[in-house]
């Protein structure tokens, strides 16, 4: 029993003890002082800027940041709906597979480039190697990256005064995947095909099965119809399956930035549960810790830019509180496993022989500890990967995902945008700690003014409108109902998560839902995509805003922004905000559904 | 505006390059030359030929044979070609029936067996193709696999025994045991 808090304790250990040195080295990195482990490519990005007809020297305004960014973005989304649309004409498909129909191509070129990586499809029944490496894979790097510059530019606005600009995107946007995203991945790809991790652009590999199967298909007549007999049943004929067809491709490489860049959009269906995306336990620790990696680093890079690194502790502090918090509610409801299988003769009990516990949609090898660890951090990080399966987790171990998501993923966050969101946050809480003491409230020497609050508030709000009234909607809707899997509160909650999902670009689903229809695929990529930029512009503008303001001097009236009382007063906004705007969404969802399940035995 | 759109395009191209071919194609050349038995599914080759992959597990329902985490993929278990769990809600009705369903098939496979039956055993897994099993789950079906094959206990609890994994590096993740690998080795021995 020991071992679960020896795992648990190996991997916030490792993970803090690796803050302060990533941190530090993304802090040379976008200052332009780039660390003798790069210095030699310097001049290869030169090259790249000239060819790209980038002045690095010339910073924008953040009007003219936020319109590079969507200008990017948007040749994102032409790029990832094209080659699946094209898929069928291009080359390494050896699958043959057709092209993927418009509305799914829709999503998934939203879901991609804003960070979502919703997987509407079934990846190795649909998308060729070329999609998943030119399409998917790439926008992996792009959408990190874009969050990455983004979160830099807010960061400037805080470190610098009286200027009117917050940086180049394009010179941030390049630094973070030139310098941060690719060699970081690169080893971890590696060290992942070493775990067991496929990586090749052979066709899929056939072997014979020990044991054959068999199934029911309909049969059809000559024209391809189903035939009936007499009574007007549908006639069935038995398929007896001898091999079994092992699907493979170039997954190591992705599976790195898709972890590390907390995009989550697994190669195969079943995302990192599959054995070929995450083989071992090693496996699992590494994709665990590349989630946070980059997260957990950007609060040292923003304590170091500000001048003052105890700020980004602070803020660092407070993510893990709130984090241990929601892991130990996943781990217990999960190990209590699930109380209609006592009855039936199962044993769930842990001990040296098994994990026990809620083992439906979950691996062996991962066992209750890995998975709620996982599914805790997926979804702390917006990035929506997971090793087991979410919506097969006890009510209360699916409500901590869902909770986190709907705080807007300042548990560590995405990369990014995780730290913007908890900037914003800590706005809002030098705010209310202003209001209740009657001063002008400020925070790293910046007097904080109605229209930074404004936009503040905007980021706080958009989320839960989209996700509460999409949610509204689909219920209502027959389009919207008839996609759910699980029946009674389940159903609702499977609605819930995936709006929740999607505004929170985090990716991840109570997958029963059937979201490959017109209707979700619409619907969930306009939430993706407005629950992204209309969070970023707003971003953009407080950093243009705080940027062209006075620095003012430390004085008696100033609250510390680094200090225990702070880091609650924190804690204290962000489950405030968030308990007051989706308690009662959940109550109708998961919480229903424990009292039922408890209810019943 | 005009300004953005040279450099948006150029670096996107650019990028997508090192990003989408020169980054894979790298990580495929290095995987295959130094790790190709890992980057190709971790085959399990016997006398020549791919008997199936070390990290995806096969369907067992014959009582001679351990059978491995029930799967939801379909039209049949374990089809590596198209992973899946069950997703099944913990309140669905229909997971009580599947779980009740498993727990019967291995009360009839085994009639002599009172042990209650580990969680591992009646559960879907989430990829539908997990290799290994709990060593309690081995150890359930011990007695019944040594009686079908006539084969005294003590010889396939060593078998079980070589075939089970500790935590990774004594600390990681959870103890396993492969099916296919072991399922093979009772098939070699006997």
């Amino acid at each position: 029993m020991i071992n679960v808090y020896v795992q648990i304790a190996l991997y916030l250990g490792v993970l803090l003890a690796l803050a302060k040195p990533v941190g530090y080295y993304m802090a040379r990195v976008y200052e332009g002082k780039l660390p003798a482990l790069v210095r030699w490519m310097a001049p290869a990005e030169n090259i790249f800027y000239r060819l790209c007809g980038v002045d690095a020297k010339q910073e924008m305004r953040w009007t003219q940041y936020a319109l590079a960014m969507i200008l990017f973005s948007l040749l994102g989304v032409l790029a990832v709906y094209g080659l699946q649309r094209l898929q069928d004409l291009l080359p390494l498909n050896p699958q043959g597979f057709g092209a993927v129909s418009p509305d799914s191509s829709f999503n998934t070129a939203l879901s991609f480039v804003t960070n979502t990586n919703w997987q509407g499809y079934v990846g190795e029944t649909t998308m060729s190697y070329l999609t998943q490496m030119l399409g998917l894979s790439v926008q992996n790097f792009f959408s990190a990256a874009t969050g990455m510059a983004v979160v830099i530019a807010l960061i400037r606005g805080f470190a610098r005064h009286t200027v009117e600009t917050i940086g180049n995107f394009w010179v941030d946007m390049t630094r973070s995947t030139l310098y941060i995203l690719l060699p970081i991945s690169t080893v971890l790809a590696l060290v992942l095909v070493s775990q067991g991790v496929v990586q090749n652009f052979s066709a899929y590999q056939s072997v014979p099965l020990m044991e054959s199967a068999s199934y029911d298909q309909p049969k059809l007549d000559a024209a391809g119809n189903p035939m009936k007999d007499a009574s007007g049943n549908a006639v069935t004929e038995k398929v007896v399956v001898k091999e079994q067809s092992i699907a493979l491709g170039p997954v190591a490489s992705q599976e790195a930035i898709k972890q590390l860049g907390t995009n989550g959009g697994g190669f195969f269906n079943a995302n990192s549960a599959h054995p070929f995306e995450n083989p071992t336990p090693f496996a699992n620790f590494l994709e665990m810790l590349a989630m946070f990696l980059i997260p957990a680093g950007l609060c040292y890079t923003f304590g170091s830019m500000v001048g003052d690194t105890r700020q980004g502790w602070a803020i660092l502090a407070s993510m893990t509180i709130l984090f241990v918090g929601f892991l130990a509610v996943a781990e217990y409801a999960e190990q209590q496993g699930n109380p209609a299988f006592t009855a039936l003769g199962v044993n769930q009990s842990a001990s040296v022989m098994q994990s026990g516990g809620n083992m439906e949609g979950k691996e062996t090898r991962f066992g209750i500890v890995n998975s709620a660890l996982f599914a805790t951090i997926t979804t702390g990080a917006s990035c929506g990967a997971v090793n087991s399966m979410h919506d097969s987790f006890t009510p209360l171990g699916g409500l901590v995902p869902m909770a986190q998501m709907q705080l807007g993923e300042v548990v560590f966050g995405g990369v990014g945008s995780g730290l913007y969101g908890m900037l914003i946050y800590a706005v809002i809480a030098v705010f209310l700690a202003g209001l209740m003491i009657g001063r002008t409230p400020d925070y790293l020497g910046k007097k904080i003014e109605a229209f930074d609050i404004k936009m503040a508030s905007l980021v706080i709000l958009i989320p839960p409108l989209i996700i509460l009234g999409g949610t509204a909607l689909a219920v209502m809707l027959g389009v919207g109902k008839s996609s759910i899997y699980n029946p009674g509160a389940h159903g609702f909650s499977e609605v819930l998560y995936a709006f929740t999902s999607a505004v929170a670009n985090n990716g991840s689903a109570f997958a029963g839902i059937s979201a490959n229809t017109p209707f979700y695929n619409s619907a969930l990529g306009f939430a993706v995509w407005f629950g992204r930029f209309w969070l970023m512009i707003p971003v953009l503008a407080l950093a243009g805003s705080l940027a062209a303001k006075k620095r003012m001097p430390v004085s008696v009236g100033s609250m510390a922004t680094h200090t225990p009382m702070f880091v609650w007063l924190l804690i204290g906004t962000v489950l405030l905000v968030g308990a007051l705007t989706f308690v009662p969404a959940l109550a109708l969802g998961p919480v229903i559904e424990h009292l039922n399940m408890m209810g019943a035995h | 505006m005009l300004k953005l759109i040279r450099p948006a395009l150029i670096s996107f191209l650019l990028l997508t390059l090192i990003t989408g071919i020169a980054y894979p194609f790298a990580v495929t050349g290095i995987s295959q030359g130094l790790m190709p038995f890992q980057a190709n599914g971790s085959l399990i080759v016997k006398d020549g030929k791919p008997v199936g992959s070390a990290l995806i597990g096969q369907s067992f329902s014959d009582p001679k044979y351990f059978w491995g985490r029930p799967s939801a993929t379909g039209p049949v278990a374990n089809n590596a070609a198209a992973s899946s769990g069950s997703n099944l809600g913990p309140t669905n009705p229909a997971l009580m029936d599947a779980v009740k369903g498993r727990v019967q098939a291995l009360r009839d496979a085994d009639p002599g067996n009172t042990q209650l039956v580990p969680v591992d055993l009646v559960t879907a897994s989430g990829s539908g193709l997990d290799p290994q099993i709990s060593p309690a789950a081995a150890e359930y079906q011990l007695a019944r696999v040594a009686r079908m094959r006539n084969l005294p206990v003590d010889a396939v609890h060593k078998l079980v025994e070589e075939h089970t994994e500790g935590r990774q590096f004594g600390i990681l993740g959870e103890p396993r045991v492969n099916v296919l690998e072991l399922n093979l080795a009772l098939d070699a021995t006997h």
